[in-house]
C-alpha cells in the first residue's frame, strides 16, 4: 500500500494503483486517474463506472459478462470505452478493487 | 428417518457419501446420491488422453464401484430443485431432503462462443475438457502433420486452470517426439495479463514458454471464430490465426442451477468462502465445481473442502455453529513436459511459494521447481485419486489447510 496524491488529494492506493478506500473517490479522481490510462471520460463512461461502483458496494464479483449483460453497456461497447483491458480499467477509474476473476 | 440428498457422483459428491455414511447413523438418517451417467471419469486423464500418454480405459470406471454401501444411488436426471419445499425432482420420482448437497460440477458451454460450434468444430476446432474431446482431439493428433496450433482460453474461471498451459508443454514433448516440432507452431492465448493465472507463478515460472519456443498472447477476450479464413477474432478487432484450435470453451455450471434458480450468470452457486453453506439456503451446501468461491476448480480443493464440508455437516445437524475453516487451499501438479512436472501449493490469500512438501527442509517434492520427482507425483496420483480420494481417506501428511512450513516467501508479484 502506498500514497498518491490525486486530483490534490492524498489517497491509499494499492501497488497497482487502484484505491484502497472506494469511498474516498469522486468524479475528480475518475477523471486523473483515466488521464493518466489516456482515457477521456463521458457520460457514457460514468454510467459504467457508477455500475462498477454500484456492485461493489454490493459485494458482488465483476467480470466483463456481467457487465455486458448490464444493460448499460455490450461486450464490445466496453472494450470500445476502455480498450486494452476494459474491466481492469475501469475499475480502476471506478476506484474499486482490481476484480479477481482470475483464479 | 431423515434425509441427506447429494446431487451429482463426480468427484466432490462420491467423497462426501464417502466420509458422511460412516459418521451418520443408519436409523436416522438415509443418503441418497443422485447422478444420471454411469461413468466416473478421472478427468485429470484428459490432458494425457489426446498424447496417448493415458488409454482410454485408465480414466474412467463404473461409477457405482466408488459409491459405500447403505448409500442409496439413483440414476436419474435431476429437473428441478425446489429449495423452498426442500424437494428435488427428478426424471420420474421426487425426492425429499433435510439436507441438500449440491456437487453438479462445472462443464464446457462452447455455444457461448459465436462459431465455435461451426463447421470446424471436431475437424480443426478441439476440447480436451470431456471424454470425447480429448479422445477426437487424440484421433487429430496421431495424424496431423504440423501447422499452426493455438491453445485458447475463452473466459476464467475454468476447471483446472493450469491444464491448458500444461497441454501446450505436453504439445512440445510430443512433436519433438515425433520429429515434426520444426513444422508446428505453438501459440498460448489467454484473456488473463499473464500465461499463469497467479502472479508469483508467472514470474518464476515465464522462462517455461521461451525454453519450449511457445509464443503468448494475453488480454485476449474472443468475441467470434472466423471458419472461413480460420481465425479467432476478439472484441477490439485482434485476429489470431489457426490450423488447429485447441480451445478451453467458457465453463458453466449445470443448467438444473439455472432452472432451479440456485446460480449467478455462470450457473455457479454463491457460497460461503469459509463454511460451505449456501447463501441462499441454511440447509443446502455446495461442494467442489459447483460453488461460486474463488479457490480452484480442482479435486484437490473438492478433497480439501470435503473434509471441512462433512465436520460443518455434522455440526449443523446437531444445531452447532459451523466452522469457518476452508481457506481455499490447492495443490496441484503441473506437468511442464519431458517427464517433468512442478507443484504448486496455494490458498485464497497466499499466492504460489518456493520450499519443501509436504515436510519442511526435506520435502521430497519441491515447490514451483520443475523434478522428475513431481512428474511420478502426477503419474501416482491417478492411484491415489481411484483407491484414496473418492473414498474420503485422507491423504497422510497434507492438511486440508495451508501449511506454512517448509515454505519460502521469495517472489514478489510483478508490478505493473
Amino acid at each position: 500500500m502506498s500514497l498518491k496524491t490525486i486530483a490534490g488529494v492524498e489517497l491509499n492506493v494499492s501497488e497497482e494503483g487502484y484505491l484502497e478506500d472506494m469511498t474516498q473517490w469522486n468524479e475528480e479522481v475518475a477523471k486523473e486517474i483515466a488521464s493518466e490510462i489516456g482515457i477521456e471520460l463521458t457520460p457514457k463512461h460514468f454510467e459504467v463506472i457508477n455500475y462498477l461502483r454500484e456492485k461493489t458496494a454490493a459485494k458482488e464479483a465483476l467480470t466483463i459478462r456481467n457487465v455486458g449483460k448490464s444493460g448499460i453497456v455490450t461486450i464490445k461497447e466496453l472494450y470500445v470505452l476502455f480498450p486494452k483491458g476494459p474491466l481492469k480499467f475501469s475499475s480502476k477509474i471506478a476506484g474499486i478493487p482490481k476484480p479477481t476473476s482470475c483464479i | 428417518m431423515k434425509n441427506l440428498v447429494i446431487l451429482g457422483a463426480g468427484t466432490a459428491g462420491t467423497m462426501m457419501a464417502n466420509h458422511l455414511r460412516p459418521k451418520l447413523y443408519s436409523n436416522e438418517w438415509n443418503i441418497t446420491i443422485v447422478d444420471q451417467y454411469k461413468t466416473h471419469y478421472y478427468q485429470p486423464g484428459f490432458l494425457f488422453l489426446p498424447f496417448d500418454i493415458y488409454s482410454k480405459k485408465q480414466v474412467k470406471k463404473v461409477g457405482k464401484k466408488f459409491i459405500p454401501k447403505f448409500v442409496n444411488y439413483i440414476q436419474k436426471k435431476i429437473e428441478k430443485i425446489i429449495p423452498e419445499e426442500n424437494k428435488v425432482v427428478l426424471e420420474d420420482e421426487t425426492l425429499n431432503y433435510d439436507v441438500l448437497i449440491i456437487a453438479t460440477g462445472s462443464k464446457i458451454a462452447p455455444e457461448e462462443t459465436e462459431g465455435l460450434i461451426g463447421p470446424l468444430w471436431k475437424k480443426d476446432i478441439f476440447d480436451f475438457y470431456t471424454y470425447e474431446g480429448a479422445v477426437d482431439l487424440r484421433n487429430k493428433l496421431r495424424n496431423w502433420e504440423g501447422g499452426k496450433l493455438v491453445v485458447h482460453i475463452t473466459e476464467m474461471p475454468i476447471k483446472c486452470p493450469v491444464a491448458p498451459l500444461e497441454f501446450s508443454f505436453l504439445a512440445d514433448t510430443y512433436f519433438r517426439k515425433k520429429g515434426i516440432r520444426d513444422k508446428v507452431d505453438i501459440t498460448y492465448v489467454t484473456p488473463l495479463s499473464g500465461a499463469f493465472t497467479k502472479p508469483t507463478c508467472t514470474k518464476a515460472l515465464n522462462y517455461l514458454l521461451n525454453e519450449k519456443d511457445i509464443k503468448i498472447e494475453t488480454d485476449f477476450a474472443i468475441e467470434s471464430v472466423d471458419n472461413d479464413q480460420k481465425e479467432i477474432v476478439d472484441y477490439e478487432g485482434r485476429r489470431i490465426p489457426f490450423d488447429l484450435l485447441v480451445t478451453i470453451p467458457t465453463n458453466m455450471g449445470d443448467e438444473v442451477i439455472e432452472k432451479s434458480g440456485l446460480g449467478d450468470d455462470l450457473n455457479f452457486i454463491p457460497t460461503d468462502h469459509n463454511t460451505l453453506q449456501s447463501l441462499a439456503h441454511e440447509n443446502i451446501f455446495v461442494i467442489g465445481d459447483a460453488t461460486n468461491v474463488p479457490a480452484s476448480k480442482a479435486g484437490s480443493v473438492a478433497h480439501f473442502q470435503a473434509e471441512t464440508l462433512t465436520d460443518n455437516i455434522l455440526l449443523y445437524i446437531d444445531g452447532y455453529p459451523l466452522k469457518k475453516e476452508f481457506d481455499g487451499h490447492a495443490n496441484c501438479f503441473i506437468e511442464t513436459g519431458n517427464n517433468k512436472a512442478l507443484l504448486i501449493d496455494f490458498n485464497y490469500k497466499t499466492e504460489p511459494v518456493h520450499g519443501n512438501f509436504p515436510f519442511a527442509k526435506i520435502g521430497p517434492l519441491k515447490l514451483l521447481k520443475e523434478s522428475v520427482l513431481n512428474h511420478w507425483g502426477k503419474l501416482a496420483f491417478r492411484w491415489i485419486y481411484w483407491n484414496m480420494l473418492l473414498k474420503g481417506i485422507a491423504i497422510p501428511f497434507v492438511s486440508r489447510n495451508m501449511s506454512f512450513k517448509g515454505k519460502v516467501f521469495d517472489i514478489k508479484p510483478e508490478e505493473k
